[in-house]
C-alpha cells in the first residue's frame, strides 16, 4: 500500500479523532469557571436561587463531561499505533507534563468532581465552593500540559536529539514549560474554552427567554455569561495577538498561509475578508486575491510590532530573499540532507569503531541539526500547508471571534437596562450562536494543525517519517468506527443535553 | 477507619441519589468498554512494544526508518 495514503488515513483519523474531542473540551473549560462564579453569589447572597441556577448549569456541566470523558485517550491510542515513530522521538519530552496531566486528571475527577456534585448537602457552602473552584482551575491546568506539548511541536525549545536513542532529549525542563508558543497557545486555547462556555450560558438562557419560561432565571444567568463571556473576547483578542506574534517568529510559512501572503512586503496590511485566486502559484505574478478588503500595516505591526517590518510571503520562504537575508528553502534543504547524512555516518563510524570519524560526524549533524527535517523534503514547495484550508479556517475564527464579542456587549447592555426580553432578534442570535462557537474552535485548530505542515514538529520531522508502517485498511476500519462511535456521542449529548434544558432548573 | 467509612458512603449516597448521572454512567462504562477493551485490544496495540523487546532496539529501529530515506 502506498505510504502517502497510509500517511493520509492516519492524519484523517487523527484529525477526526482531535476535533471530536475538542467538541466536548471547550465547554469543560469555560462552564466549570461559570458555574465558580454563579455558586460564589450564592454563597456571599445566601440566595436559594443562585443555587438552584448553580445546580442546573452543573447538570449540563456534568452531561457534556461524562460524554466527552477519555475521548481524548483515542489520540494516545493513536501515538502508540499510527505514530509510533513520532512516539518513540519525543518520548522523553512528552512523557513527564502528559503524566502530569493523566495524574492531575485523575485525583481531581475523582475527589474534587465527587465533592462538587455529591456534597451539596453533605459539606459546607464554602468547601463545596472551593471545590467548584478546584475542578475549574484543576481543569484548566490539566490543559496546560497537553498545550505545553502541542507547543513544544510548534516551536521545538529546551532539547537536543541524541543520536544513540533517537529520541529529542529534555535540556531544560523550564524552557519546554514556558516555551513562549505554549504560553500563548494555552491562554487563548482556555480563552475561547470561556467564551464557548459564555455562549452556551447565553444562547440556553436566550432560549428560555425566547419560550417565555424561568426568566428571572435565565436574565440572571445571561448577565453572567455576557459579563464572563465579554471579558473572554477581550482576553482572547489579546492572546490571538500575541499568539499571531509568536508564529511570525517562529513560523513564518503559517502566518503566509493564515494571510494568503504570496508577495512578502513592509507595512503588510491583514486581509480582512476576502476570496484567494486558487490558480495563483509560487513565483508568478498573478494576483493573490480575486478581491479583497485589507487593514493596511495591520500584519507588519501584528508579527513584528513595528508597521514598517517587513512580512515575508511564501515566495520570499520558499524561493529565498537575498536583499533581506531570507534563506531559500533549498538552502535548508541543502542543509537537511547534509544532517541526515552525518548521522548515516556517524552510525556506520559507530559500527566500525572509527571514533575520530564518529566524533567528526557528530560535530556536523550538530551544526546542521536544525534544519534536520528539510533533509526529508523532496520539493521546496514542501514547506508551505495548505493554504487555503489554513486562511480560511483563520478568517472564519477571526470574523466569528468579533461577532462574539459584539455579541456579549449587547446581550449585556441590553440586560444591564432591563430590555434584553425584547430583543428577540438578538435572543435569536444568542441562540444560534452556540453551534458558532463550536466552529470557531475547530477553526482555530485547524489553523494551529493544518497551518504547522508539513511537520510533525516543525523544521524537525515531517509528518511522513513520523507515521509507522502499519496496514492502511486497519486504519481505514478504525477511521470509520470512530465516526460512528463519536458521531453516537454526540447524538447521545445533544439528546440527554437538550431533554434536561426542556426540563428547566426546577428539575435540577 | 471512620473516615473510610464516611467516604465511601459519601460515594455511595451521591450514586443512589442520581438522576441523569446513572443514565451518564451506562454511556461511560460502554464507552470505556469499546475504548480500552474493543479498539486497545485489537485496534491499537502499541507499535514499538509489542514488536521490540527493550529500547536498544526500538531505537535501533527509529534510527533505521530515520536513516533510509
Amino acid at each position: 500500500m502506498d505510504h502517502t495514503l497510509l500517511v493520509e488515513l492516519s492524519r484523517a483519523q487523527f484529525a477526526l479523532t482531535a476535533l471530536y474531542h475538542w467538541l466536548f473540551v471547550p465547554l469543560t473549560l469555560g462552564l466549570s469557571f461559570l458555574l465558580a462564579i454563579m455558586e460564589s453569589i450564592y454563597v456571599r447572597t445566601k440566595n436559594p436561587e443562585w443555587k438552584k441556577l448553580t445546580k442546573f448549569w452543573m447538570t449540563l456541566f456534568a452531561i457534556n463531561f461524562a460524554i466527552g470523558l477519555a475521548t481524548g485517550i483515542i489520540l494516545e491510542f493513536e501515538f502508540g499505533t499510527n505514530w509510533s515513530n513520532y512516539s518513540w522521538i519525543v518520548g522523553d519530552l512528552f512523557g513527564a507534563p502528559l503524566a502530569i496531566e493523566g495524574i492531575m486528571a485523575f485525583f481531581l475527577e475523582s475527589t474534587f468532581f465527587a465533592v462538587m456534585f455529591f456534597g451539596w448537602e453533605k459539606v459546607s457552602p464554602k468547601v463545596h465552593l472551593l471545590s467548584t473552584w478546584l475542578v475549574a482551575i484543576g481543569s484548566n491546568l490539566s490543559a496546560l500540559w497537553i498545550l505545553v506539548a502541542n507547543g513544544w511541536m510548534q516551536h521545538p525549545v529546551g532539547m537536543e536529539f541524541n543520536l544513540e536513542s533517537a529520541r529529542f532529549e529534555m535540556k531544560s525542563f523550564a524552557d519546554v514549560l514556558f516555551n513562549p508558543n505554549a504560553i500563548s497557545k494555552f491562554l487563548h486555547t482556555i480563552g475561547s474554552g470561556y467564551v464557548m462556555g459564555s455562549l452556551f450560558v447565553v444562547g440556553v438562557s436566550s432560549w428560555f427567554l425566547l419560550k417565555n419560561r424561568h426568566r428571572l432565571f435565565a436574565k440572571r444567568s445571561i448577565i453572567v455569561g455576557a459579563s464572563f463571556g465579554l471579558l473572554a473576547s477581550l482576553f482572547l483578542l489579546a492572546t490571538g495577538d500575541e499568539s499571531a506574534h509568536r508564529i511570525a517568529q517562529s513560523q513564518p510559512t503559517k502566518l503566509a498561509a493564515m494571510e494568503g501572503l504570496y508577495d512578502g512586503k513592509r507595512r503588510a496590511g491583514i486581509v480582512a475578508i476576502g476570496q484567494l485566486n486558487s490558480l495563483k502559484k509560487i513565483g508568478d505574478t498573478q494576483d493573490e486575491f480575486i478581491w479583497s478588503i485589507e487593514i493596511p500595516y495591520a500584519l507588519s505591526f501584528l508579527g513584528f510590532r513595528n508597521i514598517d517590518a517587513f512580512v515575508p510571503g511564501i515566495d520570499d520562504l520558499v524561493l529565498g530573499n537575498e536583499k533581506l537575508s531570507i534563506e531559500s528553502a533549498q538552502s535548508k534543504l541543502d542543509k537537511g540532507k547534509i544532517a541526515l547524512d552525518a548521522l548515516r555516518d556517524y552510525k556506520e563510524a559507530q559500527h566500525i569503531g572509527d571514533i575520530p570519524r564518529k566524533e567528526e560526524a557528530l560535530a556536523l549533524f550538530r551544526s546542521h541539526e536544525a534544519y534536520f527535517g528539510y533533509g526529508y523534503l523532496d520539493k521546496p514547495e514542501k514547506i508551505i500547508p495548505p493554504i487555503a484550508l489554513t486562511f480560511y479556517s483563520f478568517h472564519i475564527m477571526v470574523g466569528l471571534g468579533s461577532w462574539f464579542l459584539a455579541l456579549f456587549f449587547f446581550v449585556l447592555y441590553f440586560s444591564m437596562i432591563g430590555k434584553i426580553e425584547t430583543k428577540k432578534l438578538l435572543l435569536y442570535a444568542g441562540l444560534f450562536s452556540i453551534p458558532l462557537g463550536y466552529i470557531a474552535g475547530e477553526a482555530g485548530w485547524i489553523v494551529a494543525e493544518v497551518g504547522r505542515q508539513p511537520w510533525a514538529i516543525q523544521g524537525m520531522l515531517p509528518v511522513g517519517m513520523a507515521s509507522s508502517h502499519i496496514d492502511a485498511v486497519s486504519v481505514m476500519i478504525t477511521l470509520g468506527l470512530f465516526a460512528i462511535i463519536f458521531t453516537a456521542l454526540l447524538i447521545a449529548e445533544v439528546k440527554i443535553m437538550l431533554k434536561q434544558i426542556t426540563i428547566g432548573p426546577e428539575e435540577a | 477507619m471512620g473516615w473510610l467509612k464516611q467516604i465511601i458512603f459519601f460515594y455511595r449516597d451521591g450514586f443512589k441519589q442520581m438522576r441523569v448521572g446513572k443514565q451518564l454512567w451506562v454511556i461511560i462504562a460502554i464507552k470505556f468498554f469499546l475504548f480500552f477493551v474493543v479498539l486497545k485490544l485489537f485496534f491499537f496495540p502499541n507499535i514499538l512494544q509489542t514488536h521490540f523487546s527493550n529500547d536498544t532496539q526500538r531505537a535501533d529501529f527509529v534510527l533505521e526508518h530515520l536513516m533510509k530515506h
